[in-house]
């Protein structure tokens, strides 16, 4: 079956800064990205007719942030799902193109969760002091983030034997590519991690236990930063400054707590098999996979849900390696550096496609031997409870 | 046991969860049962999610089930947990077919006396004169 060719991503940028102090904002991060990510594709602000932006920071959601940058688009779209609405909001992008509705999809991110003190990573109770069912049914019994993530890990445990070893695996892995990468270095010098080097399996299961049974260095930095993404139609990308990079298919789905239900098993089980189904494409196809990876669980989940290996075969799978850029045997696992060693600001979704467009052109700093076909799998929400999987395949012109 | 420092407690109005949390101050674990299509309800929830009814029954639970999962937090800032150590939180799935959030309490170390499929009772710590009580659970 050909692969479709009805939209592409011809420009990205990620915000450099991961610490960017009191005198930038969230908004003003998402506006010079947008203006960077134009550039990049050699389009202007003017071509922009479709806005895709979780409405953070700005009141009213999707009309807000095209006011505050001065768009009046023909389509927007304010799906805010967590950290993976990025994933559905260039889902969307591609069939509102393909549909015919707009021609130049602008999506946008910022966040200063780090020089706000947010608690996203490490610490912070879920729920708000708005009444609603789902704090009320969870907050009195001091659940953090990060718990909320062990619950899953414990389960993965216990179901299929995965040791702390192997999860660390994935954390050692990634942590490779950040080296490389000297944005993710400045991350990690900027927040202050204690070792700005490689790891061992060692310094993982030795790091300090935050939440059974998760650990320091399962779990993400919190940064500020952002990013662009410009998603155009084939007319609009053959003329593009760049090489597009083809959105070839697209899943999306959500899983919650249920009675009697496997939380191993996340949403991603379905809209994994949806977005290769839609693309044509096999998992063994895959040369890069961008895995949201807010803890070492939730990449184990990404990896066997999206049918990379066996459900509960996750273990196995990362210990045994070769998930490098330059190890053809596996696809290359978050060659940026990933949300553990280069950048989370609270929702990481947009940085999945900006590294996956990045392989695709030749750009990245952990640079795939011509690949031709790169996953981004996004995670929003909080993995023990309720959360969303979105998922994007990409294709290299 | 009543905490000194008090934990985030649920927030009214909210009218899916006030009948559950009514039924705690009798010490009464609740939970609902659709009468059209036989499911098990839990959040709490006047319509049915797997049909979308509304008419359910209200049941109290005998309090006994298994862990599913836990995690053990290590540290909490919060003022009504900090003073805990390390406490658990975890999914217990009761006999009755719902899963619920809570606390495992009455062991000592929790990482090392928890087990996934421990069986466990309820037991019920109350916020205050005339606050709602927390279902929480002990090794059976």
């Amino acid at each position: 079956m050909p692969q479709r060719r009805e939209a592409a991503i011809v420009g990205v940028h990620e915000y450099p800064l991961r610490v960017v102090g009191p005198g930038t904002s969230a908004l003003q991060i998402k506006a010079a990205s947008a203006k960077a990510a134009l550039d990049d594709a050699g389009l202007s602000w003017s071509d922009v007719d479709a806005v895709y932006d979780t409405g953070s920071h700005q009141g009213i959601g999707g009309l807000g942030i095209s006011e505050y940058l001065g768009i009046k688009p023909k389509v927007i779209d304010s799906t805010s799902v967590g950290g993976t609405s990025y994933e559905f909001h260039a889902n969307h992008a591609a069939m509102m193109i393909a549909a015919g509705k707009c021609e130049v999809a602008l999506l946008t991110y910022g966040s200063t969760a780090h020089s706000d003190r947010r608690a996203i990573g490490t610490g912070g109770f879920t729920g708000t002091a708005t009444p609603n069912p789902q704090t009320n049914m969870e907050a009195p019994w001091g659940l953090t983030l990060i718990s909320n993530y062990g619950l899953v890990k414990q389960r993965h445990m216990h179901q299929y034997g995965t040791t702390n070893e192997q999860f660390a695996a994935i954390s050692v892995a990634t942590r490779k590519h950040a080296m490389r990468n000297p944005e993710a270095v400045k991350a990690m010098t900027d927040l202050e991690f204690v070792g700005v080097n490689e790891l061992s399996i060692e310094d993982v299961v030795d790091s300090r236990m935050v939440a059974w049974p998760l650990r320091l260095l399962e779990c993400c930095m919190i940064s500020d930063g952002g990013g662009a993404v410009v998603i155009a139609s084939p007319s609009v990308a053959r003329n593009a400054a760049k090489k597009p990079v083809w959105i070839i298919g697209t899943g999306e789905a959500t899983q919650y707590r249920e009675n009697g239900g496997d939380i191993t098993l996340s949403a991603g089980a379905q809209s994994g098999p949806r977005a290769f189904a839609d693309a044509g494409v096999s998992p063994s196809e895959i040369d890069v996979l961008m895995a949201y990876d807010s803890f070492s669980i939730t990449v184990m989940c990404m990896i066997e849900d999206l049918g990379f290996c066996a459900k509960g075969e996750g273990g196995a799978y990362v210990a045994d390696g070769h998930m490098a850029f330059d190890d053809p045997t596996k696809p290359a696992l978050n060659t940026d550096g990933g949300g553990l060693s280069s950048n989370h600001p609270g929702e990481r979704g947009i940085f999945l496609l900006l590294e996956a467009t990045r392989q695709l052109r030749g750009e990245s700093t952990s640079q795939v031997k011509d690949p031709k076909l790169a996953v981004a799998v996004g995670n929003g929400g909080s993995l023990g409870s309720r959360h969303a999987t979105g998922v994007s395949i990409l294709a290299a012109d | 046991m009543t905490s000194q420092a008090l934990r985030p407690q649920p927030h009214f109005p909210e009218q899916d969860t006030q009948p559950f949390w009514d039924a705690t101050k009798r010490h009464e674990l609740v939970y609902q049962t659709c009468n059209d299509c036989s499911n098990v309800i839990f959040f709490p929830s006047r319509h049915c999610t797997a049909c979308g009814g509304a008419n359910t029954t209200w049941n109290v639970s005998k309090g006994e089930g298994e862990v599913y999962t836990f995690s053990v937090v290590m540290q909490s800032r919060h003022p009504a947990f900090k003073d805990l150590g390390a406490y658990a939180v975890a999914y217990v799935d009761l006999d009755e077919g719902f899963r619920i959030m809570t606390n495992i309490v009455g062991v000592g170390n929790p990482i090392e006396e928890i087990q996934c499929g421990m069986r466990v009772k309820l037991v019920w710590e109350d916020q205050g004169d005339g606050q709602v009580s927390l279902p929480m659970f002990e090794p059976a």
